[in-house]
């Protein structure tokens, strides 16, 4: 529509562009969300009217797809918020999916047959005691991977790559191949599935307490510029963001609340609460593995913005040299880096295998690759120094939204490796394109 | 200029380090008083980065001592050098130039908020003033330091070492890249530096540079100390003689490195 009115009046074009660059400046929207919200659009209208055309049913675009792709989306976007600080710290880390493994497992055995031998089985504390330990091992693997680089100064690519077979072969050889289920039912809940999301008044106190929190962050960013007579952003733009911002979060929690528990699950919770439910109906509202990655992103965003740890990785990003000679312990920087991205891992390895409702020890099979590149489409540079968390979250969605878009069209396995495969590579491309042009 | 009944900020005494076979600083001795500015001359290659990166611990010395105010002083690393109020503007001036230039003037002594978050407007706050001093028309505070030009980074690089209050301060090439008005800015800032008895350690390669701004020279060539001098018992050509010869004028102190005259 733009195109048609700036051809046909020049002068129009000018006027036409200025008010679009003068509103993102004004906004301080990012050139990249915008882009990176529109690949999203359109992969999403692609795939509904795809099916709709071809299938004669559009499922994409419903509560129930949307749901799921929330869930499926957890667990690599919680892993590539990781990814950004070791990518842009000029490291990889190809070991991760292999850790999902032998954490699972090291999780599994302990709540399915170490546990119970000692508080019971059932017993309220087994969930809680095998999520810390996962969540110690992920971080001592992680410390452990980081030494390597960051004091015995091997490769980050060599330390994983070896990370990728040593903890895989680990996973395997933890219980002889066997699948190790059911795991713990509160542990499960992690997972998500119809009891592990928050229903619709637990969706509403989320979504208003994001919304709170949107208008309070704008609110003391408006405070903090006054108090050092910077300028302002004209309170216009901070409107809207605040609207666009709460419109977002409030129609999420509209989507998760219209997705309501399919009738075998009524049934059964019938059935246990000895209630009639037939056509009732129960939201499932937020999942709680999105609210954990909901979690995780935030905590990253502040991690990476608001402390002194994340200034230190951009700036090792940018000049590890110059980050040394200013001081910062490099070193000691890159094990903390990687201790993180094993804890992550961890929490990833918790979602995974309470999702699957076991622990094997083929979970998380090629992750390190998805993760790497949810964290490379969002926007994190291999030449490092560059990346951002809300990016590489975006960019899991995107990638996920590709995979499960072609299951639901019945594209298969191989062809959603080609398509994902190449989107990766089209991505850095415009990437390039975009930052040439831009210099 | 007698300086030898005073304690000297910085004492270096009997300094090496080898990289690999290369001497690169060869038994260095070298001293500098509060108030004064020692350029450090000599060739491509005479060891002169390598000394100052030595007193600012970026690295760690084979063999010598390192005084400060009379004290023997214990740097390892740059951050031990700070404490003992060492600033230093490197020659690849070592800003990170993926952050913006208030981030770069605080990193590794980030300002905190009571919480202990970052204080990026207090930063920013504080950058502007420094910054105001030094290059008056700067304004690109929120741009990642690799959009500005040469000089503009360099105005960066010399305000992170003054605005810690520095009692001495390394200048490596400070205005290689600058024009002719921001070189006219630094001779100004080192002279009201000196004034507030500040010590200062001028590199260079070029004596054109430093010849007027300068109290007293030493020269290196491949990793020895050619000899000192005052600035104004010496000409400008006894200088180069000193740099590309090694030959010490008269009027100069020799050093381990000058030539033997047969
Ligand atoms: N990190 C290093 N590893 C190995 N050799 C080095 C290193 N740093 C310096 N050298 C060598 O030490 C010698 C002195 O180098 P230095 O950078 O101190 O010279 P300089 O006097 O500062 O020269 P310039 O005027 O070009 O800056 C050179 O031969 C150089 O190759
Ligand atoms: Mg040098």
């Amino acid at each position: 529509m733009t195109e048609t009115t700036t051809t046909k009046y020049g002068a129009a074009k000018v006027e036409h562009q200025g008010a679009i660059s003068r509103f993102l400046e004004a906004t301080e929207i990012n050139t990249r969300l915008l882009g990176m919200l529109g690949a999203l659009l359109i992969i999403w209208l692609g795939f509904h009217f795809y099916g709709e055309i071809f299938i004669g049913r559009g499922s994409f675009l419903t509560p129930r797809n949307l749901w799921n792709l929330s869930v499926q989306t957890s667990s690599i976007g919680i892993m590539s918020t990781g990814m950004v600080l070791v990518i842009i710290t000029r490291n990889i880390d190809l070991s991760v999916g292999s850790m999902i493994g032998v954490i699972g497992m090291a999780m599994g055995l302990l709540q399915v047959e170490i546990l119970p031998q000692y508080v019971g089985l059932g017993h309220w504390s087994i969930w809680i005691l095998a999520v810390i330990t996962g969540l110690v091992l992920g971080t001592v693997i992680g410390a452990f991977h980081g030494w390597l680089i960051a004091y015995r100064k091997i490769p980050a690519f060599i330390v994983t790559l070896g990370g990728l077979m040593v903890w895989r072969g680990m996973a395997f050889l933890s219980a002889n191949g066997r699948t190790i289920s059911p795991v713990d039912p509160t542990f499960a809940l992690l997972g998500g599935g119809p009891y592990g999301a928050v229903g619709e008044v637990g969706s509403w106190i989320v979504g208003i307490v994001a919304c709170v929190g949107v208008v309070w962050m704008l609110y003391s960013g408006r405070q903090a510029s006054k108090r050092h007579d910077f300028k302002l952003k004209p309170m216009w733009a901070e409107i809207f963001i605040a609207v666009v911002g709460c419109g977002a979060i409030i129609s999420s929690v509209l989507l998760v609340n219209a997705y309501p528990w399919p009738k075998g699950i009524l049934k059964a919770y019938g059935r246990a609460h000895d209630i009639d439910m037939t056509g009732v109906f129960v939201s499932h509202g937020f999942a709680i593995p999105v609210l954990i990655l909901l979690a995780v992103g935030i905590a990253m965003t502040f991690l990476m913005t608001r402390m002194r740890f994340g200034r230190y990785v951009y700036a090792i990003g940018g000049n590890p040299e110059a980050a040394a000679l200013a001081g910062i312990n490099t070193r000691w920087m890159t094990l903390k880096i990687f201790a993180l991205m094993g804890m992550l891992t961890s929490i990833s390895a918790v979602i995974a295998s309470a999702r699957l409702n076991s622990a094997t020890n083929a979970l998380g099979t090629l992750d390190e690759l998805y993760v790497i590149a949810a964290a490379v489409i969002g926007g994190t540079s291999l030449t490092g120094g560059v990346g951002t968390i809300y990016g590489a979250i975006l960019g899991a969605l995107v990638m996920q939204s590709l995979l499960s878009g072609m299951v639901l069209i019945g594209f298969d396995s191989a062809i959603q490796r080609v398509v994902v495969g190449s989107v990766l590579v089209l991505a850095v491309w415009i990437d390039t394109v975009y930052n040439s042009r831009k210099n | 200029m007698s300086n030898t009944d005073k304690i000297p900020l910085i004492k270096m005494t009997d300094i090496s380090i080898a990289f690999g076979g290369i001497k690169a600083v060869d038994h260095v001795d070298i001293d500098l008083f509060p108030g004064e500015v020692v350029a450090v001359l000599g060739h491509n290659g005479a060891g002169k980065s390598t000394l100052i990166k030595i007193l600012s611990g970026a690295y760690k010395r084979d063999s010598g001592k390192i005084f400060v105010r009379g004290e023997e002083a214990d740097i390892n690393n740059p951050r031990d050098a700070k404490k003992y109020g060492i600033e230093t503007i490197y020659q690849t001036l070592a800003v990170a130039d993926n952050v913006d230039a208030a981030a770069n003037l605080y990193l590794g002594r980030e300002i905190l908020t009571k919480i202990g978050t970052l204080d990026d407007t207090a930063m920013e706050a504080e950058a502007r003033k420094v910054m105001g001093r030094l290059n008056p028309n700067f304004q690109r505070f929120k741009e990642p330091v690799s959009k500005l030009s040469g000089g503009q980074r360099q105005s960066v690089a010399i305000a992170r070492a003054i605005l810690f209050n520095a009692r001495i301060l390394v200048m490596d090439e400070p205005t290689a890249a600058l024009g002719p008005q921001e070189t006219e800015q630094v001779g100004e800032l080192i002279h009201q530096l000196k004034k507030d008895g500040i010590g200062i350690f001028l590199i260079s390669h070029d004596i054109h540079d430093v010849f007027d701004l300068a109290d007293r020279i030493a020269v290196m060539k491949n990793g020895k100390m050619v000899g000192y001098a005052n600035t104004k018992d010496v000409t400008k050509d006894e200088v180069l003689g000193m740099i590309i010869l090694g030959k010490c004028p008269p009027a100069a102190i020799p050093g381990p490195g000058a030539m033997q005259e047969a």
